[in-house]
């Protein structure tokens, strides 16, 4: 007999969507001066809104803004009044939550399920994590007296916009310094919630300001003379050109990168274990995920049985409507991330690698791509070194540790791995000898608003998150 | 997916269930060349399959078919025949006022009791399980075990829930338990075994994994979590490694092996979650009375209350379900 799960869907009642929004400068929603453009749903190509564009002047006035209350107000208020606001906050996310999820979900494609359980829970973690930090900065190790920087600009991507967000405001705040934010051009509508919330939690107007637009609003802000921080997560190529834009300046830069992390999987593993932190390493959030592990390194003795239980495993995934409270693996983000999907697995074909997938039928409006694992796979093909950032894994094998050590760290990139191993002093020694900001021990894709997180090399430098993601917004 | 994929699972030097049972050392051997759990992975797996939101068709489907898996319980020192005959009449007729709704799996009682259920049960086709093997501690000699199972049997038993030795297997002695469970299987003659593991007493979900494949290994056609006398009894985690190892077992071996979660599954919100468990680790060929069950007697009402509300719309109130 068999047991199939009827249709479960999220209600979209709670979201109360608007057809168009504007900039969120000093407090007020605001129309943008240049033109509008719509966010999609991925999921069903549906249009949710029209957002505005904000031009090299709404910039200016939004980094005006956040400078004024960061002279006026912010920087003066003690910490423990700072502290009461990031609280509010925290606590405005988590009634307000089933809303954000509903909204992330549709806007961004990813499942209910992990927008619901990860991706909100983890966003008010980390504003009540650093509303802990407001009052106690000069405990934290960065002298007597750190200091605020000043205004932030802050660029984040389309893979975890609320996350990214928190990741980036909730330490500026704390820390005293105000923000200009841009969300991605694809992803807007969750960071306009947030700045109804910042309205909510009468937040002084202009320490939090919102610009929404492509990438030549990001360029105006980047290059704004009146910015004293930048923070930018997303692509390797646009970060170098951030890095290149603001290398003759002494503007201080974070950068969180690109990745093509190495799941390594010995043949003492707990194997059901490291077989769910394949699949979650690389098909959570579609593996639209700078820190993915898309790289499968498997002890050869190991191989067979590893990647029969794989494809197993993933034969039972189910792909669909993200927001069914069953789906497993949602909607690619956009048509242009799909069609980088199709471009670099065509060429791991055509490179002679073997492609799977498990029988599954596509939705045919919107944007899918079915899990997918490549064997065969060696060090020089491409889809073992460029980041595909999709539903694509890799898998390499290894005889021996060093050998696994010499393949994972055989990168230009460096911002995570995974070790599978029964065997601790193992653990320790990888986590030694792996060049990558985050080692994961027999888990993989946890995060936590306690622990920093950043890459080596080209996946970019400064940490975010816990302690070492505060001195990113403090001068000491 | 074609069990050739899976030919060799699951033993670091290579062995085959059959030359695990060679020798005491080789059954050591392979137990322990089993992979280890990891036990916040397990657990995390567990919340993830937890989540699934069963609605509607497949939430009437799911409860016809837990009802239709119940090992309906009594195993009480004041067990009377009247108690017995009262829980045979539920156990045929779950819901007096709806035939559609379906018959239990069995009734398990103790072995004293046997003559008096087969006789209330008649030709409904509900089985009778009888504990045996000094239940719940297995705390006696071989050859009182040995009786009891025998007992059993010669009374009607269809199936009987032995319980392992956890002394023997918490010290190592991996053979004696593996040769008490071969001795009670030919005392049972045609009837079925379940080998309880009494998980809460073996507590790391090695030793569950160790303790599984030791079972099947030994003869077992089910395995099951607990007595239900000791804290905790089945839980999901344990039932998860459980459904772990009757897949790998039939990957290796050729032959299936049915799981009983039994003891502290009391909702009908928790018994969906074990089948969802079961959907999602075996598929299709277990979600059947025959190679899946639960072990309860509180279950049953939920279930049957449940039921009534998805096609009425309306709860009853407690009074409207039988107390046997």
């Amino acid at each position: 007999m068999g047991f199939e799960y009827a249709p479960a869907l999220e209600s979209r009642s709670v979201v109360d969507l608007k057809s168009s929004y504007g900039l969120f400068i000093d407090g007020e929603f605001v129309d943008a001066s240049g033109p509008s453009f719509k966010s999609v749903s991925p999921a069903t190509e549906e249009v949710l809104a029209e957002i505005g564009q904000a031009d090299v002047a709404d910039v200016d006035r939004a980094v005006q803004a956040a400078r004024r209350a960061y002279s006026r107000t912010w920087s003066v208020m003690s910490g423990g009044e700072r502290a009461k606001y990031l609280y509010r906050i925290a606590r405005i996310i988590q009634e307000r939550s089933r809303e954000l999820a509903v909204l992330e979900s549709l806007d961004n494609g990813k499942p209910i399920r992990e927008a619901r359980d990860i991706d909100v829970p983890l966003v008010a973690a980390y504003f009540f994590y650093y509303a802990g930090w407001a009052d106690k900065l000069e405990y934290a190790g960065f002298g007597a007296d750190p200091r605020p920087l000043g205004v932030a600009g802050q660029i984040i991507p389309w893979n975890f916009p609320l996350l990214m967000l928190a990741w980036k405001i909730a330490p500026a705040l704390a820390a005293g310094n105000t923000v200009v934010l841009k969300p991605a051009e694809t992803t807007s509508l969750t960071a306009l919630l947030f700045a109804e919330i910042c309205q909510q939690a009468d937040l002084p107007p202009g320490v939090v300001n919102i610009v929404t637009g492509a990438g030549s609003t990001g360029q105006a802000l980047v290059a704004h003379p009146d910015i004293d921080k930048l923070a930018f997560t997303g692509s390797t190529e646009v970060g170098k050109a951030i890095a290149r834009s603001v290398a003759a300046t002494n503007t201080p830069v974070t950068l969180e990168l690109g990745g093509k992390a190495a799941n390594i999987v010995f043949d003492d593993a707990p194997i059901d274990q490291a077989v769910e932190g394949i699949v979650n390493g690389i098909f959570f959030n579609q593996g639209h995920v700078c820190c993915a592990g898309s790289r499968l390194l498997v002890q050869e003795s190991v191989y067979d049985d590893v990647l029969a239980r794989l494809k197993r495993r993933m034969a039972t995934l189910r792909m669909g409507d993200p927001l069914d409270k069953n789906t497993d693996v949602g909607a690619i983000n956009s048509s242009e991330q799909l069609a980088r999907i199709h471009e670099l697995t065509a060429v791991g074909e055509s490179e002679g690698a073997e492609r799977w997938s498990p029988p599954c039928d596509l939705p045919e409006r919107g944007f899918w791509f079915a899990p997918t694992i490549f064997t065969g796979v060696s060090q020089a093909h491409r889809i073992a070194r460029e980041e595909i950032f999709g539903p694509v894994l890799s898998v390499l094998t290894f005889r021996t540790p060093a050998e696994a050590v010499e393949k994972a760290n055989n990168t230009p990139f460096g911002l995570s791995a995974g070790v599978w191993t029964d065997k601790g002093s193992r653990i320790l020694w990888m986590a030694n000898q792996l060049r990558a900001g985050v080692v994961w021990a027999n888990t993989f894709n946890r995060f936590d608003p306690t622990s920093p997180f950043g890459g080596y090399k080209e996946s970019g430098y400064g940490r975010e998150g816990g302690r070492h993601g505060l001195e990113a917004y403090l001068a000491h | 997916m074609t069990s050739s994929l899976l030919k060799t699972p699951f033993s670091a030097d290579g062995a085959s269930p059959t030359d695990a049972v060679s020798s005491p050392a080789a059954l050591r051997r392979f137990l322990h060349g089993l992979p280890g759990v990891d036990q916040v992975g397990c657990e995390a797996r567990v919340a993830t399959l937890s989540s699934r939101s069963i609605k509607t068709t497949s939430k009437s489907l799911a409860l016809d078919l837990a009802i239709s898996m119940i090992d309906l319980t009594t195993l009480e020192g004041q067990d009377t025949a009247g108690k017995v005959r009262a829980l045979c009449a539920k156990a045929k007729r779950p819901d007096p006022e709806d035939p559609t709704c379906p018959r239990v799996a069995a009734i398990c009682v103790y072995p004293d009791m046997v003559a008096t259920a087969r006789a209330a049960l008649g030709e409904s086709g509900v089985h009778v399980a009888s504990v045996a093997t000094a239940f719940p501690a297995g705390r006696s000699t071989l050859a009182i075990k040995l009786a009891d199972t025998r007992d059993a049997v010669a009374a009607g038993a269809h199936e009987i829930d032995m319980v392992i030795d956890r002394g023997a297997f918490l010290s190592g002695d991996y053979q004696r338990v593996f040769d008490e469970i071969g001795a009670v299987k030919e005392a049972c003659g045609e009837a079925h075994l379940k080998v309880i593991l009494e998980t809460g007493e073996l507590v790391t979900y090695d030793n569950v994994r160790r303790a599984s494949w030791l079972c099947m290994l030994a003869g077992a056609d089910f395995i099951k979590t607990s007595t239900g006398k000791v804290q905790p009894a089945a839980t999901p985690p344990v039932t998860l490694i459980m459904l772990e190892a009757v897949r790998d077992f039939r990957e290796s071996s050729g032959r299936q092996v049915g799981v009983k979660a039994a003891g502290g599954i009391s909702t009908a919100k928790d018994a969906i979650k074990y089948l969802v468990m079961v959907n999602e680790t075996l598929g299709d060929d277990w979600l059947d009375p025959d190679w899946f069950r639960f072990g309860a007697s509180r279950l049953l009402n939920d279930l049957l209350m449940q039921r009534t509300k998805l096609t009425t719309g309306r709860y009853g109130g407690p009074d409207y379900y039988t107390l046997d």
